[in-house]
């Protein structure tokens, strides 16, 4: 019964496993770059929460990364088997929409989190971190995942060529993971844009990850947890309900 | 004989296009089936619905008893389908493409039928070789293979032989030949029409979303059994009109159906009379493509009465 779910799932981990050095090497060198960068510039002058900027920042990137390559695996998957047509060998299988769900977004998820330790194992050398909560981290950064892989999901599935994904990915993925403080506590923010970051879910992510670390956050996590658990939930709901239907897949 | 697909009353539109009409097919277990058409007759579309791959504005389809949509599942279990165009996986080797596939049907361990496929495909010294790195017919080969994985009972091809070299079209014939002999059900659109010929027992002719012939290939021929006969004439003369009404032109050759010989020599001799010069005359046993060709016209086959 399962094993539609096994097969996609093991197909998935090693498409992109086979292409490691830019699915996982060539993010984990940006977020390098970007802690370089960043750090040496602030380094001096700020601290966040009581924390040196250097080391506030570096769970910020660990998770917008993963974020970012979860949404990646699942879209880009779907977009070049569409595009190139080897999608019929999913889809003339005995494999059900929920199997065919799970193992895209399981499959994103596991990539996020790869590449979120890997960014993790190089930045950790340049900042004094602790892990205060390693429970809130692991879960912050699964259900994270989930929800980008779940989004990258309907996007794949939605775009017909690769422009639009580029265009869903610049105008929607990048900007909700950019502002949502990866890069500040959102208290350092005007009145109004702490309230715009409220609505914005990879917040809830990024603020409920950094607590793992810290122990200290914008939001408690266990409202953080309600939020992206609520949200997860949502974006797969749709999702089910687009596999289901057949959209774009079975004409 | 045990129905192994049933087509009924299937219609599917894209847009405004009645990309199938109401087909309706029986084909019979064990059977090697020929699915024939021009271009945009709907083959692929009535086989994407049986695939599951589209699905249909109305009507049913089953696959050995299983509603494809109703009962999917198992439908698919025992459908093998090779698609028409040249698809495949890049990330992939040949035999992990095959393993995957049989991971998707539930087969853990297959490497001695995939290994027997491959073998039977002249595939075996590219098990191992990237996807991308194969030649378009290889690649289509591996599409045969891939469609083959879990012994389904039912194996559609969707012109497996477009681009496929000599040698090997004899070899997948022989191969898939065979496993119509142990009771596979074989269903093949094909536009090589001397290999429908030679390999279905019955065929099914689509036109425009419809079905406008069916029959046995033999009761095909033989409805139009008969000689060929295309000439072309010298100068501007025009065909007697007794003849014209008998012939059809296609760029200056005029052709005839002859139901035997002797209706050759009054022919002649009519053409004579009306001052026509014969400067080309080619005389041919009927083939399947002429009764393709009678058929698509104007379904002259159903108003001709068997032999
Ligand atoms: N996804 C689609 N969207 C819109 N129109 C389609 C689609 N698929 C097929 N058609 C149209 O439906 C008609 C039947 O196409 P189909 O591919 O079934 O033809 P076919 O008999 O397989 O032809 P060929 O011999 O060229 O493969 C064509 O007019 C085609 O343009
Ligand atoms: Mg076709």
């Amino acid at each position: 019964m399962l094993s539609g779910f096994r097969t996609l799932l093991y197909k998935e981990l090693l498409r992109f496993w086979k292409v490691s050095f830019q699915t996982v090497g060539a993010p984990v060198l940006t977020a390098l770059l970007y802690l370089l960068i960043f750090s040496h510039v602030l380094e001096s002058h700020v601290q966040v929460h009581g924390v040196p900027y250097g080391a506030f920042l570096i769970p910020g990137l660990v998770i917008m990364s993963a974020l970012q390559n979860a949404f990646a695996n699942s879209s880009s998957s779907l977009i070049q088997s569409k595009v190139t047509g080897s999608v019929v060998f999913v889809l003339l299988p005995p494999i059900s929409y929920v199997e065919f769900f799970l193992a895209y977004v399981v499959a994103a998820m596991l990539r996020g989190v790869m590449v979120g330790l890997g960014v993790l194992l190089v930045t950790m050398w340049f900042a004094p971190l602790t892990f205060v909560a390693p429970h809130w981290i692991l879960l912050f950064i699964v259900l994270g995942g989930g929800i980008m892989g779940t989004l990258g999901m309907i996007a794949g599935i939605w775009a017909d060529k690769f422009d639009q994904l580029a265009g869903f990915q610049n105008f929607l993925i990048l900007p909700l993971t950019m502002l949502s403080g990866v890069f500040y506590s959102i208290h350092s923010l005007p009145e109004f844009w702490q309230l715009v970051s409220r609505f914005n879910p990879v917040f809830y992510m990024i603020d409920g990850f950094r607590f793992g670390f810290f122990g200290v956050s914008d939001v408690a996590p266990e409202s953080s947890v309600a939020v992206v658990t609520a949200t997860l939930l949502l974006v797969s709901a749709a999702t089910l309900a687009l596999l289901r239907s057949g959209y774009k897949l079975r004409s | 004989m045990s129905v192994a697909v049933a087509i009924s009353q299937v219609e599917k539109r894209f847009g405004s296009l009645r990309a199938l009409a109401g087909v309706s097919l029986q084909i019979g277990e064990g059977e090697f089936f020929g699915l024939l058409g021009p271009n945009g007759a709907g083959k692929t579309t009535l086989i994407s619905c049986l695939a599951g791959l589209v699905r249909p504005d109305a009507g049913q389809l089953t696959v050995m008893g299983h509603d494809v949509l109703g009962d999917y599942r198992e439908a698919r279990r025992r459908l093998g389908v090779v698609p028409q165009e040249l698809v495949f996986d890049p990330f992939f080797s040949v035999r992990e493409t095959l393993r995957i596939q049989s991971g998707y049907f539930g087969i853990r361990h297959n490497d001695d039928w995939i290994d027997e496929i491959l073998a039977n495909l002249d595939l075996t010294a590219k098990a191992d070789t990237n996807m991308r790195r194969l030649s378009g017919g290889m690649k289509r080969r591996v599409l045969v293979a891939q469609a083959l994985v879990h012994k389904p009972p039912v194996i559609v091809l969707d012109e497996p032989t477009a681009g496929v070299d000599v040698e090997l079209r004899q070899g997948l014939w022989q191969f898939i030949r065979r496993l119509n002999h142990d009771g596979h059900t074989v269903i093949l659109t094909t536009h090589y029409l001397e290999e429908a010929e030679a390999l279905c027992a019955r065929i099914a002719m689509l036109k425009a979303g419809k079905v406008v012939a069916l029959d046995t290939t033999r009761n095909l021929l033989a409805r139009f059994s008969g000689q060929t006969l295309n000439l072309r004439l010298a100068g501007a003369v025009q065909l007697p009109p007794a003849l014209q009404a008998r012939a059809t032109e296609n760029g200056g050759i005029w052709t005839f159906h002859l139901a035997t010989l002797d209706e050759l020599e009054p022919l002649l001799a009519a053409l004579r009379v009306g001052g026509c010069v014969i400067e080309d005359l080619r005389l041919t046993q009927t083939d399947l493509e002429d009764v393709f060709l009678g058929v698509m016209q104007e379904g002259r086959v159903s108003e001709r009465t068997p032999c």
